[in-house]
């Protein structure tokens, strides 16, 4: 049985964002979708949300300034 | 426009047909001018190599010198020679191929795999120089030509341009024959593209003669003309050339020619590198070495560092810099001999055309020293035409006057590692040869006066000014971005002075405040706290805006209860409405990178405001200091006998501790703590003995040194130095130690430090313990031991310095084209790809930040409820 990643407590919470929420995200961001950071369709936390390359990925992750901190990557 | 982008550059090596093709002429002779002066045709000067002498015209182009960018010439050379630059490569491929047939020394298949790798290797964009390595060292090891049969013969290398076969000199001449052979197909195994260089080319048939703007001569005062080193070096090789040629026709023995030929070769080798090992520099007349073409790229001031990377600047200024509290932190004092070189400029307008034709009438200080006119000429203003200049002015002209008080310049100290280190100051002209910097600026300068020297520039174009003023003023800097409190502050006797007015409640009769508050703006005395005397703390107040802060001072013991107000060691710091109640004021109150005064000041009231704290303690401290009087001589740090004696008696202790501890080591006595071997254990507990016997030491010394002692008062303000400063001093030094051991190292092999020692002596005094003060001075192994300890330390410096360099070097280059844009998020500045989504994650600028935190929460309670009217 192989554990979920996600229950990791060094791994970021990451989820899949459906098509409305990803326009909705580059629009407040105001970049295209290529300028977001990247993460490759085969990376392992990618493989277990199910993402596919053309998708964005939100992680939420702790931070010692903000305390929540959110980014967006582009799966390739 | 769209700038044009180099896509990618490629070198490749210049054929002997393509030096004639980009050849404009043929160099014969080597004479270079004629009796008038005039250059010869066929020459080194030939004017078809383009022109310097004004009033020629180039034969090529027909521009005019400094116009025509020259036309390069060529040297047919008599006889091939070997380019010093390839010999090394030349040596390879003459053992990597057959000397027969000229082929590889591979069998097909296997030179096929050795390319297939490399084209992988560089299509990926990745070194293959190892592969190319890798196919010299298999084909050197093959005595026999798998395509022919042919035995082959290891060519030596004899540096700089030598081969020998089997004892025999191989001449250019063979040696180019053997490269010709060697088929294109065979070039890509030794990294070489053949269409960018053929084997043949490495050894020179043709040589390029640069254009004459590349090696200019010069006109002394005695009307002679000296050539270029370059040119001297080019007559050379055209003699030998022509010398060469006329033997060769006459038939001359071939052991002649043999001279001749390796003459050139000389010549055409330190022509291109004049400091090759092995053979000695060409020199001139006078016996300096010629600079030749490396020599003119190579090092610090060549082509690449000196003129590429950096280059010089006008309108600057460097000298020593000096102390004087009497400027502003926001002033700096120039000398009058550089105020008068250096200039800004007037921009002519019908408004100021008047004030422009004064300064150009002026002759002294603030005069102008050139004017330029629309069409761009730059006119010195002597006195000769000062009068002309100034009836000839209108709108449009430019005048540079000199630097006056008032003007806005760039003040900077190298190594410029944060932004604080280059701000802009307000010129204040002084006597003297030093630039002058109230002392309170040099923290985030990093300067100190022992010889330091601080660059001055002065900016041109009113932008600039306008955005000196400002964003890079001094007081603009207070601040720091790197951890949101005050980067400026008072330092050394700023602290000690504002400590030893503020301390407890000292008295001051009227003559005294007035001499001490004399260089500040003051117009009004409060009411003398007690009758006609005034305390230290109200002299202070008298500075201070309108603050209210609590805050424990840097003289804080750390009591387990505070008592807050009360305390006894008048170390809670309480203003309130801008009056000092109770505390004393040091380090942590007004200090560089601590003032928290500073920082609510600049939090209240701004910039301005601060400056004028600043400019204002920093006065009152040295008055201070000078109405109290300090000094530090040795006898400050004589502790009486019976003091000394308790520190020998401890320190004999802790020795006998340590020799305990050794005898239960060697009985096997000693319990290893968890983790650790019984030797670490033994170490460590030791060091932890000794370590302790220096600081009760230290405490014993400090009891009998009292609070009124000026090092006392130093350590604990945080003016200068620390209380472990003081106990090696006075007490004892303590132990040395190498990478945070005690010193083990010396005789290895009897393994003891000093002969002075039994082998394997773990005593305190064998292992660099040094019981003696600084003031009673080292035994000889004492002092032996504390040189060793610091020339670590020496070392640790030097090496910290330069990886510290290096990654923040890198560092730099790789966060460069990084912003934070308009909406909070940090992208690259040409393909806008977001980096961050939001600055830092939180979005706060650290120098807005309260110490790092975004927010100070205390503050805006504070600041509610007193709205409120409440208490806190």
């Amino acid at each position: 049985m192989k554990m979920k990643l996600q229950d990791h407590m060094l791994v970021p919470k990451h989820e899949l964002l459906s098509k409305e929420e990803a326009e909705e995200v580059l629009k407040v961001l105001n970049v295209r979708k290529e300028q977001l950071p990247k993460i490759r369709a085969d990376d392992p936390i990618a493989k277990e949300i199910g993402a596919k390359p053309g998708d964005i990925v939100r992680i939420v992750r702790d931070s010692p300034t903000a305390g929540k901190s959110v980014v967006y990557r582009l799966v390739i | 426009m769209i700038p044009k982008r180099v896509s990618s550059i490629k070198f490749e090596v210049l054929s002997p047909q393509e030096v004639r093709r980009m050849s404009v002429a043929k160099i014969i002779t080597p004479e270079t001018y004629d009796d008038d002066g005039f250059p010869i045709e066929g020459g080194l000067m030939d004017t078809r190599l383009g022109v310097i002498d004004p009033g020629l015209k180039c034969r090529t182009c027909g521009a005019k010198a400094g116009e025509c960018p020259g036309h390069f010439g060529h040297i047919e050379l008599a006889a091939p020679v070997i380019h010093v630059g390839y010999a090394k490569l030349i040596g390879k491929l003459l053992n990597a191929t057959c000397r027969e047939c000229g082929r590889i020394l591979l069998k097909n298949e296997k030179r096929d795999k050795f390319i297939a790798e490399i084209e992988k290797s560089r299509e990926l964009g990745q070194d293959f120089e190892d592969i190319v390595k890798e196919v010299f060292r298999v084909t050197k090891g093959i005595k026999k030509c798998p395509h022919c049969e042919t035995e082959q013969m290891e060519v030596k290398f004899d540096k700089p341009t030598f081969f020998y076969e089997n004892e025999h000199r191989l001449t250019p001449k063979d040696v180019r024959e053997r490269l010709e052979k060697i088929p294109d197909d065979d070039l890509p195994a030794f990294g070489m593209d053949p269409k960018a260089v053929r084997p043949e080319w490495l050894v020179l048939t043709v040589l390029p003669v640069p254009p004459v703007t590349v090696r200019p001569s010069i006109i002394l005062e005695t009307g002679q003309r000296s050539e270029d080193d370059l040119t001297h070096k080019l007559v050379d090789i055209i003699r030998i050339n022509q010398r060469f040629m006329e033997n060769k026709e006459a038939g001359a023995p071939q052991l002649i020619l043999e001279d001749l030929w390796e003459l050139l070769q000389y010549h055409v080798t330190t022509y291109l590198d004049n400091e090759v090992s092995g053979i000695p520099p060409a020199r001139h007349r006078s016996g300096r070495p010629l600079k030749t073409l490396a020599q003119r790229l190579k090092g610090k001031e060549g082509r690449f560092r000196g003129s590429l990377s950096g280059k010089r600047v006008n309108f600057s200024a460097r000298t020593v810099i000096s102390p004087d509290p009497n400027l502003s932190i926001n002033e700096v004092g120039v000398p009058l001999v550089v105020a008068e070189e250096l200039t800004v400029p007037i921009y002519v307008t019908d408004k100021n055309v008047e004030e422009a034709r004064e300064y150009i009438m002026r002759t002294e200080h603030p005069k102008a020293n050139y004017v330029i006119r629309p069409d761009g000429r730059r006119i010195r203003v002597m006195d000769s035409n000062r009068e002309e200049l100034a009836e000839k002015l209108e709108p449009g002209w430019i005048v540079e006057r000199q630097l006056k008080d008032g003007d806005i310049v760039l003040f900077n100290r190298q190594p410029s590692l944060h932004r604080m280190s280059i701000m802009a100051h307000y010129v204040r002209v002084l006597p003297y040869k030093t630039f002058r910097l109230n002392p309170a600026v040099c923290p985030p300068y990093n300067a100190d006066f022992d010889g330091d020297e601080m660059n001055l520039h002065v900016p041109q174009s009113l932008e600039a000014q306008a955005e000196a003023k400002i964003l890079m003023t001094v007081q603009e800097q207070i601040l720091s971005p790197r951890f949101g409190g005050p980067i400026i502050g008072g330092i050394h006797d700023h602290i000690s002075g504002l400590y030893l007015l503020t301390r407890g409640e000292k008295n001051f009769t009227k003559e005294e405040v007035m001499s001490i508050i004399r260089p500040l703006n003051i117009t009004k005395l409060p009411e003398p706290k007690y009758d006609d005397m005034w305390t230290g703390k109200q002299i202070f107040s008298m500075i201070l805006p309108d603050i209210t802060i609590e805050f424990k001072a840097e003289i804080c013991q750390n009591c387990e209860e505070c008592k807050g107000e009360e305390c006894e060691n008048d170390a809670y710091v309480v203003i309130r409405d801008g009056e000092l109640i109770t505390g004393t004021i040091d380090e942590k109150a007004v200090g560089a990178f601590k003032g928290i005064i500073i920082d609510e000041i600049m939090r209240k009231f701004g910039s301005e405001e601060t400056r004028k704290f600043i400019d204002n303690m920093t006065q009152l401290a040295i008055r201070a200091i000078m109405n109290a009087g300090f000094s530090f001589g040795i006898s400050d740090e004589d502790i009486p006998d019976d003091a000394k004696k308790q520190i020998r008696d401890l320190i004999k202790e802790a020795e006998r501790k340590v020799d305990e501890l050794i005898q239960a080591y060697r009985e096997g006595n000693l319990e290893p703590m968890p983790g650790r071997t019984v030797e670490e254990t033994l170490e460590m507990r030791i060091m932890q003995v000794l370590g302790r016997a220096r600081d009760q030491a230290g405490k014993i010394a400090s009891q009998f040194l009292g609070m009124d002692n000026p090092a006392v008062i130093m350590a604990v303000s945080g003016a200068r130095g620390s209380m472990l400063n003081l106990t090696q001093m006075a007490a004892c030094i303590g132990q040395q130690s190498v990478r945070g051991e005690r010193i083990g190292r010396g005789y290895t092999y009897s393994n003891r430090t000093l002969p002075h020692f039994t082998p394997g002596d773990l005593g305190a005094e064998a292992r660099g313990f040094v019981k003696s003060s600084y003031k009673d001075g080292l035994t000889p192994v004492e002092f032996f031991f504390h040189a060793v300890g610091g020339r670590e330390g020496l070392v640790d410096t030097a090496v910290r310095t330069s990886q510290s360099g290096y990654l923040q070097r890198r560092l730099i280059n790789a966060l460069q084209d990084l912003k934070v844009d308009y909406d909070g998020t940090i992208r690259e500045q040409t393909s806008n790809m977001l980096v961050q989504f939001r600055y830092g994650e939180d979005g706060v600028d650290p120098m807005k930040s309260f110490r790092g935190k975004a927010v100070d929460v205390k503050r805006i309670i504070r600041e509610v409820m007193a709205e409120e009217g409440k208490e806190v």
